[in-house]
């Protein structure tokens, strides 16, 4: 799924490698995801490119891949991240990349091609099949238009067809030539699921690489796991974002837990019926104290006093 | 508890639970439900409202024209009455909270009322709507300056009972604004002079603004036409005022509507607040623009069982509330606004003398048997 957005004269741009929280109204609700950007940080228009594999389980990718139409509105948020190049451009890049975790790596070759940029880029790229590799026209033709670029696409799930087969390796790094001296002599920024980066980032360790290594994790999304038995879940915590605070959750309403840790929310009647004590949950799931409703929504106003924590959660107090 | 003139069924802790789980029911139901015709309704006000504000606005260059001078005046009342009503008093409720969208958040949004927001949702949201009809704690009754209920003990004061009603009837959104300072307790040293700082603080910036703008601002804007814009920028005031109290004093100040005391909020479970919500309020009668005019105020059951559902769906749930209501026998009341209106304006000048006169006419009243519960009992908002 490939969104286009043209953001309104708030926009302050981004640098290639950043991703925005967008905010999407789906059946009413204001439902938020972060989404890296594909696009080059130089387009004219200053349109912006977000990319994602739809997830049919969720809410927000299922709305904006079938039913989101031209022309509707959404908020997004600055940019954001630390994955991002230097100032001065490296001469020599190694990017690996998996799954929709290219996005930002797309963004940084599509940056790097406006700056007529020179140096050399290895772009290690996996997927399962080539059916799912993204971008896969468009790097073909960049490779074509640029000798400094080389993309080596790798499969997972396929036998044929592509430079490399299986998940990355010491071998595979070996293969395309990507050798000790190289390793040392490239920034390597790694994107993709966690599993992915945590590979690179063992053999970068043990090269005593770690910090030309920059990384971003792009997780599946987590199903909501099954209800526990209890009121609430053991171990879970509750941030209190804005006061420096955390406490354990316990059964109690987050009004009380509030209390209980030193702040003072303002609240009214203390029984879900004033609003006086409506606060931002900024992530995390809660249990409604009257109906036992959970809610997973990502960021809600929740009311403190008929809410419970159910897993970790952060508030904006 | 007083006895009103039919008495009311008691209910037991089984029958009360009972209450409150069928009520959860109705309200779980319609909760699960919202969506995007609920966030398009909120919407599609908020642009009608604008419009007719602009449209008032604009019409005031042609002022001079009496149909329309008319014709702005009535465009900017009712573009007012759907900012305080349909749309600020319900969404400082929280009823659009679950959208998300902090346009529309009880938190942050500043309506057009001269009291301020936070404030509004302290005297209203809190005190009224969770202390409802309890004497001594909910302060709309009778606002501190009218006697509404018999229980209220009789002083000379109130032989200006319906002076007071017809004044706060013209001027209702400066004396909601005054109410939040409890002039009356303060007087009585219940409350300390300290704990209206702020209040006053707020109070001062929001009246200096609306004042400038309304009274100084858009009359200056139309130029030669500076007093035919003022004149008509109060009166778009004055009929917002009264339609609206008239609205809200059927609902607040009934004949034959329970009171209850502290002593019985003690332990008060969500059943008997419940009850207590039903026993107070009374609906009146009429189709959806009528209910959009009155901010789905002749929904009183309705929004006092479930402050926080957008008022579009009250309509909706009524029958199902009443047939909740049949179960355990409590009364639904409703009935079509003149009726109330006279009603409630009978009791409010009743009440001006003092209760050995009422007593000896409730004794009559309750004679006269059901008929007159019928034409007798308006509810609370």
């Amino acid at each position: 799924m490939t969104l286009v957005l043209r953001p309104n004269a708030n926009w302050r741009g981004f640098e290639a490698g950043q991703y925005v929280r967008l905010g999407v109204e789906v059946n009413g609700v204001r439902r938020h995801r972060c989404f890296s950007l594909a696009s080059s940080a130089h387009r004219k228009d200053r349109s912006i490119e977000i990319s994602a594999r739809v997830n049919p389980d969720g809410i927000v990718s299922p709305y904006l891949k079938h039913r989101a139409t031209t022309g509707e509105m959404y908020t997004v948020s600055p940019a954001q991240g630390e994955f991002t190049l230097p100032e001065r451009r490296p001469a020599h890049l190694l990017m690996i990349g998996s799954g929709s975790g290219v996005t930002p790596l797309m963004s940084i070759l599509r940056t790097l091609h406006d700056e007529h940029h020179s140096g050399r880029v290895t772009f290690l790229h996996y997927a399962r099949t080539e059916a799912d590799m993204l971008y896969r026209d468009e790097l073909e033709d960049m490779t074509r238009h640029r000798p400094h670029l080389t993309v080596v696409r790798a499969y997972t799930a396929q036998r044929t067809g592509g430079d490399l087969y299986g998940h990355l390796s010491e071998e595979h790094l070996a293969a395309v030539g990507v050798d000790v001296v190289d390793v040392a002599a490239a920034d390597a920024y790694v994107s993709g699921p966690p599993d992915l980066v945590e590979t690179v980032r063992g053999i970068w360790t043990a090269r005593g690489l770690a910090d030309r290594l920059h990384t971003e994790n792009f997780a599946a999304p987590v199903a909501p796991t099954a209800a526990p038995t209890t009121h609430s879940v053991p171990h879970a915590k509750v941030i209190f974002a804005r006061s420096g605070v955390s406490a354990p959750a316990a059964g109690v309403s987050l009004l009380e837990l509030a209390e209980a840790s030193g702040l003072r929310p303002p609240f009214g009647c203390r029984q879900g019926i004033c609003t006086t004590c409506t606060s931002r949950k900024l992530g995390g799931t809660v249990r409604h104290l009257l109906n036992g409703e959970v809610s997973h929504v990502e960021e809600e106003q929740i009311r403190l006093c008929v809410s419970a924590p159910y897993g970790d959660v952060t508030l904006d107090l | 508890m007083r006895t009103p003139i039919m008495p009311v069924p008691r209910l037991t802790s089984e029958q009360l639970d009972g209450l409150a789980r069928d009520l959860d029911a109705v309200r779980d139901a319609v909760m699960a439900d919202l969506g995007t015709p609920d966030a398009e309704y909120i919407r599609r006000l908020l642009r009608l409202q604008g419009r007719l504000e602009l449209a008032g606005r604009a019409l005031l260059y042609l002022g001079f024209l009496p149909p329309v001078w008319v014709a702005a005046v009535v465009c900017l009342a009712v573009s007012s009455l759907l900012n305080r009503e349909e749309i600020g008093h319900n969404v400082l409720h929280g009823q659009y909270d679950w959208m998300g969208d902090p346009a529309l958040s009880s938190q942050n949004v500043e309506w057009e009322g001269l009291a301020s927001s936070k404030d509004w949702r302290r005297s209203h949201n809190y005190v009224h709507h969770t202390f409802t009809n309890v004497l001594g704690k909910d302060r709309d009754i009778g606002y501190g300056i009218m006697r509404v209920s018999p229980e209220q003990k009789w002083h000379p004061y109130y032989l200006g009972n319906g002076l007071y009603a017809a004044l706060l009837m013209l001027l209702l959104d400066w004396g909601f604004a005054l109410h939040d300072l409890e002039v009356d307790r303060l007087l009585r040293r219940e409350r300390a002079w300290s704990e209206n700082r702020e209040i006053h603080r707020r109070l001062r910036r929001k009246i200096g603004v609306r004042v400038l703008r309304e009274y100084v601002l858009f009359p200056a804007l139309t130029g030669p036409f500076f007093f035919s814009t003022l004149a008509a920028n109060a009166c778009a005031k004055v009929l917002r005022d009264l339609w609206t109290s008239a609205l809200i004093f059927c609902g607040h100040f009934p004949a034959g509507v329970v009171t209850f005391t502290e002593e019985e909020l003690a332990d008060e479970g969500r059943g008997h607040w419940y009850y207590r919500q039903l026993l107070g309020t009374a609906n009146f009668d009429g189709g959806r623009l009528f209910q959009i005019m009155t901010g789905h105020l002749g929904h009183q059951i309705e929004h006092h069982l479930f402050p926080d559902m957008p008022s579009r769906r009250y309509p909706q749930i009524a029958p199902q509330v009443r047939a909740v209501c049949d179960k355990y026998g409590l009364p639904y009341n409703t009935g079509p606004l003149h009726r109330q209106f006279f009603s409630t304006w009978r009791s409010i000048l009743r009440l001006s003398l003092p209760s050995r006169v009422v007593t000896r006419r409730g004794a009559t009243s309750r004679r006269l048997g059901r008929l007159r519960v019928r034409t007798d009992t308006v509810g609370r908002r």
